[in-house]
């Protein structure tokens, strides 16, 4: 059964059940939030998604309140606008503010929301917590100086990865995001997926192995899938100057149709042995038992010479080839090509039992 | 009319309370009797009729929120919230050490009305002799066959003041942090272990078997119209009789003071009333004349809540009393949502400042936007109501803050 | 796998594992099966020699003894059909050997097969009943299963129970098995197998030989090729003479590494095309540097026969070349011109001659990528295989006996090696121990000892042992555990340093699929 309401004077209809924000954003309005998730459970808990009911004392937030026929719904009314304001500048008087060095910088909801609501400071500037320590793990910066709560990471680390490895610890303005006993996260059930720093709308987790070499937001973001195992992990490769500098996640099925984004520590944090300084970058032939550095003419040249004439001394099958599991399909469909239609043998195989 | 009027604490200091024998002495559980010769819905709408709202604060009409619950699932839950954590209430406490045997009454008849043999009371940490007897009270009507198939079972309570809001309790009974859940989904529908659950107050339980007994008409014609029964107020502060009472509910505030409470103690001038708690409002002396009733003690921007009456005489310091809840409050929040959990924290850092003389106007300003935003943004009443006590002195004292500015 | 990927997240009512570590191994499979779990209550049932993350949550944990996996099912089964929850329907229409698979099966009821395997003949029984009772059912193994001498009998089985039940061609159920590096289902469907042309179709087959003739314009080979292993062992023999590695690292990899590099000393010529130089290339007479996946366009399939898209982020590195060019410069020397503009040109030629690729084009694949089968252009792709009849038409139930792995602990070599996979590395470590993170954080082998041996032998965690076996010996840190059987030890194959294959045995394969047993090693554990 549908249901009408109005919002922002439009008149829409959604099915039963639909929560308030859901609706709005259906009626076009922009609706700020932080610790919704439409992957994770609700929290209802930021309050950054408040909107007007007519009629109502309080402001509701919207991604926890169904949609009700007949409301009449005001999203950016001036107790809205007010109530999302002072929700900023709490966040800011506790926040470390350092945006120009910070990785989130571009794609933070704290920036594009005061940017939005034209924050600049906070009338409620006090105390700031200190909360950041380092944690030694390789892979997850961790700085509560700049976390809002939201609670995403520990759902996060719930719902999708199951590991338990970080809750809220402490009540009140004292409550943070900790390990049991508020240790390192090596310390903790703590597998390095990094599904935290994908759903962060901020910049307190990011990645080690990234930090420093381009803001995510800046880097351009290519598509492909990942490298390790067979489970086939849709990742984005994050480039700048013609450089792998990253890795994120798409969260869309429709992009990302195996894992909606989530990842494993070897897909998330593995990609910088790509721009190792042992990777090859010219061909080796062996002379006395040393390498030296070849043309590719010279070194194709050789290797062809030698194969045919082994072959030529042997016979084809006197030759074999080892394709691999971790080249494309056109590459090892090119490979048994040449084996066979080239060499003439069917000496080819690759990995796969092993 | 100046007089109490008894009807949960009719027979309190005269009879056992862990007796169940006692209790049906003096007429009990004929209220459940009565409650299983009818059937659920009749039972509910005749809860509904006496007019019988909540004791612990919300004052929501009991059978109301009974009807809510659904017919189908097998298993559901009837939760008596003792956690009382208000400082200076302790009306549920004596309810209990008077009268145990009538709540547990109450919540059989509950259970009778929603399908339920499932009871919980959640009861306050602070409170480890009364959970004591209260094994006792369930254990004796237990084996006295007066709960029939009703069980109850008590659990402490973790002595966070969050815990009496109503999911955070559940949570808490779940095993969880104490947060409060968002609603909708009421724990009407889903509650206790996501399965319906009434969350009824130790008092609001204890009224029903005297309506079964007597009469939902009977019920409805005690004190006001729009909130009938009597009350169990506690009196606390500078007051001559620090003691607790039942009275009507159209009994007035200044007879609560001058009559009941014997005056302000010493013979001092009242400055201010504090009603329902911590987070009740400032009451100025020129509205005395109220009567206690939910809605009229809403009408004048105060709350009934929990029926704690906190009295301070003319040399009280508001500022620093303020200051004082506001530290209250910090330290209770649970931290989970940004208007509180930041909110109580610089709301105290701002009272801090003004009340030891280094505040200015800004913050005064300030403190008024922020206790806006906590009151309508808040996800639950703790944070809705904090700030009650900072508006409505800065209503009605205002100058005290001035005073206090740099 | 017959099923897909994201069946195991909600589909699935009952999760068998068998030899897989999945959290580790394949961990996003992993964290749906837990998911799975916790939030909609399916079953969980875990066969392993050790106590993996999955076990802990299982309903019924079954620690069997590594290479017994033929009698733990051939239990299971004997209790589905004595206690009548076979699925009689299916079994009469869908299947056929159902009596001599049941009369070898009546051999084994549960009280034998639990002695031969070390558990509970009550935890045999009781996971019958959750696998055969759920209304879906899904199987799920890898290595653990196929990397014994018996590695085919092994999946036969896994077969045999899931036709048993009915858990076949149905969201949520399958026989699924895991595959280890990404794309080795791909490789496979390319036909980098040496009887095999792409899709399957085999050499020896006259129609698929002159198909690829006439395709390719030149006269094939009718004769099945040498595997992996074999071809080790014929270049330890002398007879294979030339050998062409892409991208693997058999000096790691491969069992009985001693073994391997005497093979590798006799090869007249070594050529090896990789992005770093492994240990394989070392060997090498010439090396050519290929680009890593960050460089290349191109299509990867994974485990659930997923085709998706691998796209081109940056440059090539330095001189290096896409690999499918090197393998068109040195095909066109070799006599026989090669000439693409593009991998998609090549995966247009793949498709003219992949039945199960035919139907996909890189614009198909551009969001979702789409599982094989997908024999045409408007075929929507086939999440889950044998949804109305199997390839063969029945499906064949296999009667199978249990034999023992090839080494069984003896008084030299009391104990059971196994070897397998960490969460932080993969595969011969060629990319994860050069990726910094990674690196840091697992730098080098362990070997797992369970408490009660580790008393025994007095060892404690950190302390480095020394594990020998008939092949070699390796000395390494132990790491004292609870979660492993008390007379196996397990450890690692990604350290060059302190390789596992060094220990393993290259003499016994499994007699179809060739595989090496790396699970199974008798070994002995020395404090030093
Ligand atoms: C912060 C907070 C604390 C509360 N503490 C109590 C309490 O101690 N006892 C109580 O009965 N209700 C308390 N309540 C009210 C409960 O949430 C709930 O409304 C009540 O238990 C319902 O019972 P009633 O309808 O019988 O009043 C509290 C509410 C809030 C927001
Ligand atoms: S990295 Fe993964 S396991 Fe570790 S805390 Fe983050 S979400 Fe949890
Ligand atoms: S660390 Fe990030 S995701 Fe976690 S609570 Fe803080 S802001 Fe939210
Ligand atoms: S991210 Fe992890 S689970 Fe996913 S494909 Fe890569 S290695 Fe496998
Ligand atoms: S209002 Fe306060 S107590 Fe209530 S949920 Fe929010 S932070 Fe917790």
């Amino acid at each position: 059964m549908d249901i009408k309401l109005t919002i922002d004077g439009k008149e829409i209809e959604v099915p039963q059940g639909t929560m308030l924000l859901e609706a709005c954003r259906k009626a076009g309005a922009d609706i700020p939030t932080f610790c919704y998730d439409p992957d994770l459970k609700l929290a209802g808990s930021c309050r950054m998604c408040v909107v007007q009911p007519k009629g109502w004392r309080n402001l509701v937030a919207s991604c926890v309140t169904p949609a009700q026929n007949g409301m009449v719904i005001e999203t950016e009314s001036p107790d809205v606008v007010e109530a999302r304001k002072v929700v900023l500048e709490l966040m800011l008087a506790r926040h470390k503010l350092t945006c120009h060095t910070c990785e989130k910088d571009g794609e933070c909801n704290l920036q594009d929301y005061c940017y939005r609501y034209g924050v600049t400071e906070s009338r409620f500037a006090g105390k700031v917590h200190n909360l950041f320590k380092d944690d030694s793990n390789p892979f997850i910066e961790r700085d509560y100086d700049k976390c809002v709560m939201c609670t995403r990471c520990v759902r996060a680390c719930e719902e999708i990865t199951g590991a338990r490895a970080i809750n809220v610890m402490d009540r009140g303005h004292h409550a943070h995001i900790a390990t049991a006993y508020d240790g390192n996260l090596e310390d903790s059930p703590c597998v390095f997926c990094g599904q935290c720093i994908m759903v962060c709308p901020v910049g307190a987790l990011t990645s080690k192995i990234a930090a420093g070499q381009g803001k995510p937001a800046q880097n351009d973001k290519v598509l492909t899938t990942c490298t390790y195992c067979g489970t086939g992990c849709t990742l984005e490769l994050n480039v700048k100057n013609d450089k792998i500098v990253g890795v994120t996640s798409n969260r869309d099925a429709e992009w990302s149709p195996v894992n909606r984004g989530a990842l494993c520590v070897k897909g998330r944090f593995g990609w910088d042995f790509v721009n190792s300084p042992e990777r090859l970058t010219t061909p080796l032939i062996k002379e006395n038992g040393e390498f030296r550095p070849a043309s590719w003419d010279e070194a194709l040249d050789l290797a062809a010479e030698k194969i045919k004439g082994i072959k030529e001394k042997y016979g084809p099958d006197s030759l074999s080839m080892f394709s691999s599991a971790r080249v494309t399909n056109e590459e090892n469909y090119l490979a048994q090509k040449l084996m066979r239609a080239a060499i003439g043998s069917n000496n080819v195989d690759h990995c796969a039992r092993l | 009319m100046t007089q109490e009027y008894r009807v949960l604490l009719e027979h309190a200091d005269k009879i056992n309370p862990e007796s169940a024998a006692d209790y049906i002495q003096v007429g009990g559980y004929k209220g459940l009797e009565k409650a299983h010769s009818m059937n659920p819905r009749d039972l509910t709408d005749e809860v509904k009729k006496s007019g019988l709202r909540g004791r612990g604060g919300a004052g929501f009409n009991a059978g109301m929120k009974w009807s809510f619950v659904p017919q189908y699932p097998e298993t559901k839950y009837v939760v008596c919230n003792f956690d009382e954590g208000e400082p200076g209430t302790y009306k549920d406490r004596i309810i209990c050490q008077k009268n145990a045997q009538a709540l547990l009454e109450g919540m059989a008849i509950c259970g009778h009305a929603i399908g339920s043999n499932n009871g919980y009371i959640y009861c306050r940490g602070e409170y480890p002799f009364v959970v004591e007897m209260l094994k006792n009270a369930i254990g004796n009507a237990k084996e006295s066959g007066a709960l029939g198939e009703f069980n109850i079972e008590v659990r402490m309570g973790a002595g966070a003041y969050v815990c009496g809001e109503e999911t955070a309790l559940i949570e808490s009974i779940e095993g969880h942090r104490g947060e409060p859940r968002f609603k909708p989904p009421f724990p009407g529908v889903e509650g206790l272990w996501r399965m319906p659950t009434v969350v009824n107050n130790v008092e609001t339980f204890a009224c029903l078997p005297y309506i079964m007994t007597n009469g939902a008409d009977w019920f409805a014609g005690i004190g006001a119209k729009s909130y009938p029964g009597t009350k169990v107020l506690t009196l606390t502060g500078d007051i001559e009789n620090p003691t607790y009472f039942e009275v009507p509910t159209d009994y007035l505030l200044r007879d609560v003071i001058y009559e009941l409470g014997g005056g302000v103690k010493g013979g001092k001038k009242l400055k201010a009333v504090q009603v329902g708690g911590t987070s009740g409002a400032f009451i100025p002396p020129q509205n005395l004349d109220t009567p206690i009733d939910f809605d009229s003690m809403g009408a004048i921007g105060a709350a009934l809540g929990s029926g704690a009456v906190f009295v301070m005489d003319e040399s009280r310091d508001i500022v620093d009393i303020i200051n004082r809840i506001a530290k209250f409050f910090e330290h209770e929040s649970c931290g989970q949502c940004t208007p509180c959990r930041e909110g109580t924290f610089r709301c105290k850092e701002i009272m801090e400042r003004i009340n030891t003389g280094r505040g200015s106007l800004k913050d005064i300003e300030n403190l008024k936007v922020l206790a806006r935003i906590m009151q309508k943004a808040s996800l639950c009443g703790l944070g809705q109501a904090a700030p009650i006590p900072i508006t409505s002195t800065l209503e009605h004292f205002e100058y005290e803050y001035l005073r206090k500015l740099v | 796998m017959t099923n897909s990927i994201n069946e195991l997240e909600s589909d699935a009512k009952c999760v068998f594992l068998i030899g897989t570590n999945t959290t580790e191994n394949h961990p996003v499979i992993g964290y749906k099966i837990r998911q799975n779990v916790v939030k909609n209550g399916a079953k969980l049932v875990v066969a392993d020699p050790r106590k993996t993350e999955l076990a802990e949550m299982a309903d019924v944990y079954l620690p069997f003894k590594p290479g017994t996996d033929v009698a733990l099912l051939n239990g299971m089964m004997n209790v589905i059909i004595s206690e009548g929850l076979a699925d009689r329907e299916f079994i009469e229409s869908r299947t056929e050997g159902y009596e001599a698979m049941a009369k070898v099966v009546a051999n084994y009821p549960p009280e034998a097969a639990a002695e031969i395997c070390g558990v509970d003949a009550a935890d045999i029984i009781k996971a019958a009943h959750l696998y055969a009772e759920s209304e879906a059912s899904s199987l799920c193994y890898a290595m653990g299963i196929t990397q014994h001498t018996t590695g085919t009998d092994n999946v036969k089985s896994c077969c045999n129970l899931a036709l048993l039940t009915g858990n076949l061609g149905k969201p949520g159920t399958g026989v699924n098995p895991l595959r280890g590096q990404n794309n080795v289902q791909g490789a496979c469907d390319m036909g980098a197998l040496p009887v095999v042309f792409t899709a399957y179709q085999a050499v020896t087959n006259d129609e698929a030989r002159e198909k690829f003739e006439k395709a390719w314009g030149v006269k094939l080979s009718g004769v099945n090729g040498l595997t992996l292993t074999k071809t080790i062992n014929k270049a330890h023999e002398g007879e294979v003479k030339g050998l062409i590695v892409v991208g693997e690292n058999p000096m790691v990899s491969d069992p009985d590494l001693h073994h391997v590099e005497e093979a590798f000393d006799k090869l007249d010529f070594l050529l090896v095309q990789d992005i770093f130089l492994t240990e394989t290339a070392r060997k090498a007479d010439v090396v050519l540097p290929g680009v890593s996946f960050a460089e290349k366009d191109g299509t990867f399939s994974n485990t659930e026969r997923r085709v998706q898209r691998v796209r081109k982020a940056i440059s090539n590195i330095g001189d290096a070349r896409q690999d499918w060019e090197i393998l068109c410069e040195l095909s066109t020397r070799l006599g026989y011109p090669m000439s693409y503009n593009s991998a998609e040109e090549i995966f247009e030629e793949i498709r003219t001659l992949t039945p199960s690729y035919a139907g996909m084009t890189y614009a198909r694949l551009e969001g979702k990528g789409l599982p094989w089968p997908c024999p045409t252009e408007d075929h929507p792709g086939t999440p889950i295989l044998h949804k109305e009849k199997f390839n063969r038409g029945l499906g064949l139930f296999h009667a199978i006996e249990y034999l023992e792995p090839a080494e069984v602990p003896d008084e030299e070599y009391p104990i059971i090696l196994t070897t397998g996979r960490s969460l932080y590395h993969y595969h011969t470590g060629t990319m994860t121990r050069k990726a910094k993170g990674l690196d840091a954080y697992m730098s080098e082998n362990v070997v797992q000892i369970n408490t009660e041996l580790a008393k025994v032998k007095n060892i404690v965690s950190g302390e480095v042992v020394r594990v020998t076996t008939r092949r070699g010996s390796i000395e390494l840190k132990a790491e004292v555990i609870d979660g492993i059987r008390e007379n196996v030890i397990f450890t690692y194959f990604h350290f060059a340093e302190a390789a596992a294959n060094v220990l393993t045995n290259a003499d016994v394969l499994d007699p179809v699929a060739g595989i090496p047993e790396y699970k199974v090693s008798a070994a002995r554990l020395e404090k030093i």
